[in-house]
């Protein structure tokens, strides 16, 4: 503790050693013009991925540019409500704002034909029986609270069918059978 | 070959004690008491400063935006040239190479260069899991997202399961050897490490960075002055590469950005084999599966060895002939904002000799290494005892 | 520093430059920046790849979410990986920062941009986070507030008049007239809405090259023939409000005084600030050539500096100035100010 001297009128009172300064700042988002279309199609259910002008990759959900080029991208395409997982996380910790029962599983979505994957919640499935390449789809909430939010799919679970291999998982997926890609 | 321009070098260092709650100081007294012990290490007074370059993550992390702003007069800057970096976890380290860019390219010749963060001012956890509207929010901090990266490197390697365990043990033991180190736990076995509860598996809570507060400081200095003094740790080389967060192929376990700047800065120090050359290492390791895969990716072994270095004991102060993390590391003391410049500083403080009970003997050449975003942001350094040869 | 050179400085230019503001935006800061970061790269020819460093500012108090500038990287197409770094500051300091890079010798080319958007939040609360914790960021005084103790000091101390006080609303196209301004209620006495700036979401995106490559990429390249920021002290009780030393000594470094200016491209965010600005820089309160824009009238948070820059670069591209003047600002009541000075000569 560092030493600061007092005036005597303030012999024995006691020192301020922290202070609770609240914010509170709202901020109402604009999502931009790509996750704008995303969202309206996701409250009828459909998935909107867009497409690469560059090279045709399918990025989903769109964020308003293909990172790699800095390119904006407006064809739209509708995907499967399928896909495998990349990689996974059996999370123990509460996340802020959210009620989850613990353990839950957090994995990266592929969507079929989806050439970048999502982070996204797995269930119906025990933590243990999780695995990379597993095949899943998507379960949504019932019709009456589907609405403009990105949560309208309240999980992914398990399809049953055989899994991807792991070299043809997730990202890595993405350099089967592109052997021009350098950094695999 | 070298960083471009002038020569510059570390004439002094300074850090803070890392703790999970720094009490006693305001914001203002925490990073002018690392800036104050870097100023006499090199023997200069506030007045000898030219420019002051400071780094720090999230402005959330303390609530306060911009605070370089309020803090101009803590740290001398009034009348003076001063910026603030922010280059996610990688900032400490970017925030060191900026304020060395300032003397290599003959601007300024004395530099101090401050990084910290004060995580208990507010809540980590709430400002990295912000609620936005758009986004699924699935994410409980940066072990929820690292964690899936960890599994595919240990997959694809089939690495065994206790190496990250190791790691952590490794960094703690070496944490009782640095005074500054947030995490001192003198009785800490290897089987507490492996039994501690799983928080995002695989990662294990002891193989977690605590949050801590804290700052580092540096001073750097041009050729002129690095002659005048005892030991400067001279840089020799300097790297910072970035890479998109998502898109099609990319490597999430061994990022580009990482390999490209590793090789970028061996060619600027002239070193061809780094596990030879390099005696010593400070590496961002927040959670411990990211010492092998960073060996890795840097160039210290093949691709899928990482591991076997980490299981020979060859990272170990006690007989590894590449030590890591000495100080403790990031599993030891993490003031986000600061914690890449505690990279930096510790490299520094190696070559100079100043280490004190986590001196490597002899250092030579050692590499200061952060990372942040979603491994994606990369800042690295080599300084050397010995002043490069042009 | 600058006066004292270590060694002769390389010779660096402005060689593109794009913007774009609007009051309320509907893009996100991806979709913002794509178009203006293609414009400058297809203006000079330049792919990602042919650019050596990358530099941009930003604020994550006005996104609203930790790590904003992360995700805004998408809109440089960063892969493979570029080197590259970010301020948490208005677009200028990284300006400062790519130049400085460029003295090392190690880059021949950059591109620097930097982007806000205020409209999500309330800035005037935004901004009271900007002041001092612990002791008057607690009373939550607003940015006009803040602006009305300077207004209120120049005035009371007849540094300024409420005349000039008009005169500059009008330059500044806030109101039409004087008797239009006089007209105004008070918003925060003794400011005037006029008085006082419209905020408005934006960004710009710029390439600077060195000499040998800057002639190549531009017709008239705008040369940066001097550069410094000087920061001064933050609590409002030990300054001087009636003054701005770091302004001063930041446009002494540049070299401002080594010859006319042209055009002067001014950060200033209210009326009083500009007069005060113009006062201590040492230039005249009407110009030969007015502005280009005013940030009074659309002020975008860490873009408006880098903007200001942009702007006297299409000063000299467009022949209306020979030498032009660029400032920026940052923290509350001119506490930070960087200044740059342009010319369409080398030399």
């Amino acid at each position: 503790m560092t030493e600061i001297s007092v005036p005597s009128s303030l012999d024995g009172v006691e020192p301020v050693q922290s202070v609770r300064t609240p914010i509170r700042m709202e901020y109402t988002f604009t999502p931009g013009v790509a996750a704008q279309t995303y969202l309206r199609e996701f409250a009828n259910k459909k998935i909107l991925g867009v497409v690469s002008p560059v090279d045709g990759a399918v990025l989903v959900p769109p964020r308003g540019a293909d990172s790699r080029h800095g390119a904006l991208c407006d064809e739209f395409i509708e995907m499967p409500h399928t896909g495998h997982i990349g990689s996974f996380c059996v999370t123990n910790v509460p996340i802020p704002g959210r009620e989850l029962d613990l353990p839950y599983i957090s994995a990266w979505i592929f969507l079929d034909g989806a050439d970048i994957g999502f982070l996204n919640l797995v269930a119906e499935c025990p933590p243990e029986e999780c695995r990379i390449g597993m095949r899943v789809e998507a379960v949504w909430k019932p019709d009456e609270e589907i609405g403009m939010t990105a949560e309208n799919i309240l999980y992914w679970k398990p399809t049953g069918e055989p899994d991807i291999p792991f070299e043809a998982a997730g990202v890595r997926g993405w350099h089967v059978g592109k052997e021009d890609q350098t950094n695999a | 070959m070298g960083t471009g321009g002038e020569l510059a070098a570390v004439v002094g260092v300074g850090m803070t004690k890392f703790s999970a709650t720094r009490g006693d100081v305001s914001m203002p007294g925490l990073v002018r008491e690392a800036a104050q012990r870097a100023l006499e290490d090199a023997g200069m007074q506030w007045d000898d400063i030219d420019a002051v370059v400071m780094g720090k993550a999230p402005d959330f992390f303390e609530g306060v935006m911009m605070p370089e702003i309020f803090l101009s007069e803590a740290l001398g800057c009034v009348g003076k040239p001063m910026l603030r970096v922010h280059t996610a976890g990688s900032v400490g380290g970017s925030t060191a190479l900026v304020a060395a860019s300032l003397v290599h390219s003959g601007v300024h010749k004395r530099v101090l260069t401050v990084a910290w963060e004060k995580q208990s001012e507010s809540n980590a956890m709430w400002a990295l899991s912000l609620k936005q509207p758009f986004q699924v929010s699935i994410n409980a901090g940066a072990g929820g997202y690292f964690s899936p990266i960890i599994r595919q490197y240990m997959e694809a390697t089939q690495a065994p399961e206790l190496i990250g365990c190791m790691v952590a043990f490794k960094d703690r033991q070496h944490a009782l050897l640095n005074p500054y180190a947030h995490l001192h736990q003198p009785d800490l076995t290897f089987d507490q490490v492996v039994e501690s509860p799983m928080l995002w598996e695989p990662i294990r809570y002891s193989e977690t960075c605590p949050s801590s507060d804290g700052a580092a400081a540096m001073v750097i200095v041009n050729e002129e002055e690095a002659d005048k003094a005892e030991n400067p740790a001279w840089i020799h080389a300097g790297a910072m590469r970035s890479e998109a967060n998502n898109f099609p192929g990319r490597d999430e376990v061994n990022p580009l950005a990482s390999r490209e700047c590793a090789e970028d800065l061996w060619n600027q120090a002239g070193i061809t084999n780094p596990r030879e050359e390099i005696d010593v290492v400070e590496m961002y390791v927040p959670f411990s599966w990211y010492e092998p895969m960073w060996l890795e990716s840097l160039g210290f072994c093949e691709r899928g060895d990482g591991w076997k270095l980490v299981e020979s004991g060859a990272t170990h102060i006690e007989g590894g002939d590449l030590p890591v993390n000495c100080s403790g590391g990031v599993l030891s003391s993490n003031p986000i904002g600061a914690s890449g410049m505690i990279r930096f500083a510790e490299a520094a403080l190696q070559v100079r000799g100043m280490a004190g009970d986590h001196q490597v003997e002899g250092a030579r050449k050692a590499m200061g290494h952060a990372y942040g975003g979603g491994a994606q942001y990369f800042a690295m350094w080599v300084v050397g005892k010995d002043k490069p040869i042009a | 520093m600058w006066g004292k050179k270590i060694k002769p400085m390389r010779k660096v230019a402005v060689v593109a430059a794009a913007s774009r503001q609007e009051e309320k935006m509907l893009d996100n800061e991806v979709e913002m920046m794509v178009p203006l970061i293609t414009e400058v790269r297809t203006k000079t020819g330049l792919d990602q790849t042919d650019i050596g460093f990358t530099c941009s500012g930003s604020s994550d108090f006005l996104a609203g979410q930790a790590f904003s500038f992360v995700m805004t990287l998408d809109a440089v197409g960063p892969v493979p990986p570029i080197a590259e770094s970010h301020v948490e500051m208005d677009g200028a300091w990284a300006f400062y920062e790519t130049w400085v890079k460029f003295q090392m010798g190690v880059i021949d080319t950059a591109l620097v941009y930097s982007y806000g958007k205020p409209s999500p939040g309330s800035l005037q609360d935004v901004l009271s986070t900007q002041l001092d914790p612990y002791y008057i960021a607690p009373l939550w005084p607003d940015a006009h507030a803040v602006a009305g103790l300077q207004a209120r000091t120049l005035l009371e101390q007849g540094i300024i008049t409420v005349d000039q006080l008009a005169d500059c609303a009008v330059r500044a196209g806030t109101v039409e007239s004087r008797e239009e301004y006089f007209s105004q209620p008070m918003l925060s006495d003794p400011l005037r809405k006029a008085d006082c700036p419209t905020y408005a979401d934006g960004g710009v995106a710029m390439i600077l090259a060195v000499e040998g490559k800057a002639e190549e990429l531009c017709e008239k390249p705008a040369w940066i023939t001097g550069i410094d920021h000087r920061i001064d002290a933050h609590h409002f009780g030990v300054r001087d409000l009636t003054a701005v030393p770091s302004a001063r000594l930041a446009a002494e470094k540049a070299g401002v005084h080594d010859g006319p200016i042209d055009i002067a491209e001014l950060h200033a965010a209210y009326t009083t600030q500009d007069l005060l600005l113009r006062k201590e820089i040492g230039l005249p309160e009407t110009p030969n050539h007015s502005q280009r824009s005013y940030s009074i009238k659309a002020d975008t948070l860490m873009a408006s500096g880098l903007l200001r820059i942009a702007e006297a670069a299409r000063g000299i591209w467009d022949v209306q100035a020979n030498r032009a003047l660029a400032h920026a600002t940052a923290g509350p009541l001119l506490q930070q100010n960087l200044v740059c000075v342009l010319s369409g000569e080398s030399n």
